[in-house]
């Protein structure tokens, strides 16, 4: 099987503390794999690492094949890996549609002049990005909300807008940062077979961050678990949860 | 909302377009005062220059302080091409519209080359350094002599007599002296026409593709980072097109004027604009042409009792900014006012 990400050796210190060290990992195509590790592990800033936020000091990442160390996150974004973040960042002024829209913005284009012409290309293009749009609103149970000023949505379907959006830039690579957070269970749960759903629907990879175990055991193939910025086990979901050290990490929290 | 939005933007521009007629009619039955009908042309120019920094700061979301230098361009590059062309080219309206995108462009291109190197900065660092620049554009304006004679044109930093040229030479730009003798082409319509423009222009870029890549990265420069968006890119395009409005609004005021000097745009004049926008709403066009307007009719409405203008002038300030701020004003408003007053922006 091809590998859509291959990652060896990243590491990163901020001064003397590694935050992660001699991090390796290769996700195949289709995956739905999960990143966990007590408070401070360092996952958040191994998906930081991935969408080039920091510059690794030592490693390389490759995605489907290709090298994407020390890009620009813009760029990363156009090579295919998206994310959302552990503390929302929406486009908060906005409405939830144009929320979407923007993140479709790389797959549509006309001039400046046309925009502020609203000539017949604009508007065909607005169109066609508004039905986009829409579509990924549906599949998130956000369309009612459409014109919503994002700002004004509760905070369950907040997080859901952030994976619309980061959908919307058509990834090969889908990064969640502990998209459960702040749920009740029965959302919890709603967001699994949504999480699984758009694996499927739009073929893609997923690698989650999540502290919700059932949330973990329940979806994730395999696991790689993070303590103190290092790898302490990883391999398929099952094995990995009843490994002693793995346990041992949790409880002694 | 698509709807919602268009009937916004048809309500500030029927505003603009009734305000035109109670003029015009009040002007043809010779009911203005000499006073008001001198400061039509000025009106429109606030109006620009306010709804072009608001595309800046309310709708890119960057302090900048340094509009009055692209004003103070676009003056200097539209007074300077109507002179020339003064003998040439005869038929006003076409001289004026051509002066007016020749300081559109000019300023465009000085928004260009600042907002390159300023636009890393962000907050009061912007704020700073583009108060800077200004000051620095309304300097170098102050010292330059250009003169004309039949050898071409002569430059000097220094005084009229370093050019060097023959004596039968035209001064066009004379130092702190500035420009004198621009053709008197502006006109209150054509003050009108240039809002419209400018409305339709800043309306219809926050309606499209590039301005809302610009809000969201006003909204979240990290997230619009992550999902693959050219932040400089879209900042300067905001900062630009804001630089050439504001130009244009500076042509336009140069042609209304008897003579033209550059300390006239120090950082006051940023300073004013701010307000307008500031306290028409950050965000809110239809705000800020109202702010413009209001702010600028008041002093000279109240000239008449001189000691306590400025007293009421800074009462009218703090009324303003309770009515487009204070929490409860503004619920108030949406519940009375409706649509007429609402803010496009939301606070949180
Ligand atoms: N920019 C930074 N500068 C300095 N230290 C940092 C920086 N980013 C992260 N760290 C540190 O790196 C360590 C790992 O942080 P990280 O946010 O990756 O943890 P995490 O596993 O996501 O934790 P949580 O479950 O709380 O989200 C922490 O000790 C954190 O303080
Ligand atoms: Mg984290």
């Amino acid at each position: 099987m091809a590998a859509i990400l291959e990652v060896n050796h990243l590491s990163i210190a901020f001064g003397g503390l590694h935050a992660v060290d001699e991090f390796s990992i290769a996700i195949e195509k289709g995956e739905l794999y999960g990143l966990i590790g007590p408070n401070g592990a360092g996952k958040t800033t191994v998906f930081n690492l991935l969408t080039g936020v920091y510059k690794p000091n030592e490693g390389i990442i490759r995605l489907d094949g290709k090298d994407i160390t020390g890009r620009k996150t813009r760029d990363i974004n156009k090579e295919g890996i998206a994310r959302t973040f552990q503390n929302i960042r929406l486009f908060h002024q906005l409405s939830v549609l144009d929320n979407v829209k923007v993140g479709l913005h790389n797959h549509y284009s006309y001039l400046t002049l046309e925009g502020i012409l609203h000539l017949g290309r604009y508007r065909r293009t607005e169109k066609r990005m508004d039905d986009e749009a829409m579509d990924l609103l549906r599949v998130f149970d956000l369309d009612q909300e459409a014109l919503v000023t994002a700002a004004n949505l509760p905070y369950g379907k907040q997080r859901k807008l952030e994976i619309a959006r980061a959908l919307a830039t058509r990834p090969k690579l889908l990064l969640l940062d502990e998209p459960a957070a702040g749920m009740n269970p029965n959302e919890t749960a709603e967001l699994m077979d949504t999480i699984r759903f758009v694996r499927n629907k739009f073929d893609i990879t997923i690698l989650l961050i999540e502290h919700d175990m059932k949330l973990v055991s329940g979806i994730c193939e395999r696991l790689t678990v993070l303590n103190f910025g290092r790898i302490l086990a990883q391999g398929e979901t099952s094995q990995v949860l009843h490994d002693p050290e793995v346990i041992k990490a949790y409880l002694g929290e | 909302m698509k709807n919602k939005k268009l009937m916004g933007n048809l309500i500030t521009y029927g505003l603009v377009i009734v305000a035109y007629a109670i003029v015009a009619y009040l002007l043809h039955a010779g009911r203005l005062t000499s006073l008001v009908k001198g400061l039509l042309v000025p009106i429109c120019v606030y109006v620009i220059l306010a709804v072009s920094l608001n595309l800046v700061v309310g709708i890119s979301g960057e302090l900048s302080l340094g509009h009055a230098g692209f004003m103070c361009v676009g003056a200097f590059s539209g007074a300077f091409f109507s002179k020339c062309l003064q003998d040439t080219l005869s038929f006003a309206p076409l001289r004026l519209a051509l002066a007016i995108a020749v300081g559109a462009v000019v300023a465009a291109v000085f928004g260009l080359l600042i907002g390159i190197p300023v636009l890393r900065l962000k907050g009061d660092y912007l704020a700073i350094v583009t108060l800077a620049f200004g000051e620095i554009i309304k300097n170098v304006m102050n010292i330059f002599y250009i003169g004309l004679d039949s050898n071409g044109f002569h430059f000097s930093v220094k005084d009229q007599f370093s050019m060097g040229m023959e004596p039968g030479g035209e001064i066009l730009v004379s130092g702190p002296m500035g420009i004198t003798g621009t053709p008197k082409d502006a006109s209150f319509l054509a003050g009108i026409i240039l809002i419209l423009i400018t409305l339709f222009v800043v309306l219809h870029l926050i309606d499209s593709r590039d301005g809302r890549a610009i809000m969201a990265i006003r909204d979240n420069r990290i997230a619009a980072d992550s999902i693959g968006l050219n932040i400089t890119h879209y900042k300067l395009m905001a900062f630009t097109v804001s630089a050439a409005l504001t130009g244009a609004a500076g042509s336009l005021y140069a042609h209304n004027l008897a003579t033209l000097q550059a300390k006239k745009f120090d950082y006051n004049f940023s300073i004013l604009a701010l307000v307008f926008v500031v306290l028409g709403g950050i965000g809110n066009i239809r705000g800020s042409v109202i702010a413009a307007v209001v702010l600028t009719v008041l002093p000279e409405l109240l000239r008449g009792m001189a000691n306590y203008r400025m007293l009421i002038y800074s009462i009218i300030l703090i009324l303003m900014m309770l009515f487009n701020w204070a929490p409860r004003f503004l619920e108030w408003r949406e519940r009375h006012l409706g649509r007429l007053f609402r803010k496009n922006r939301k606070e949180e």
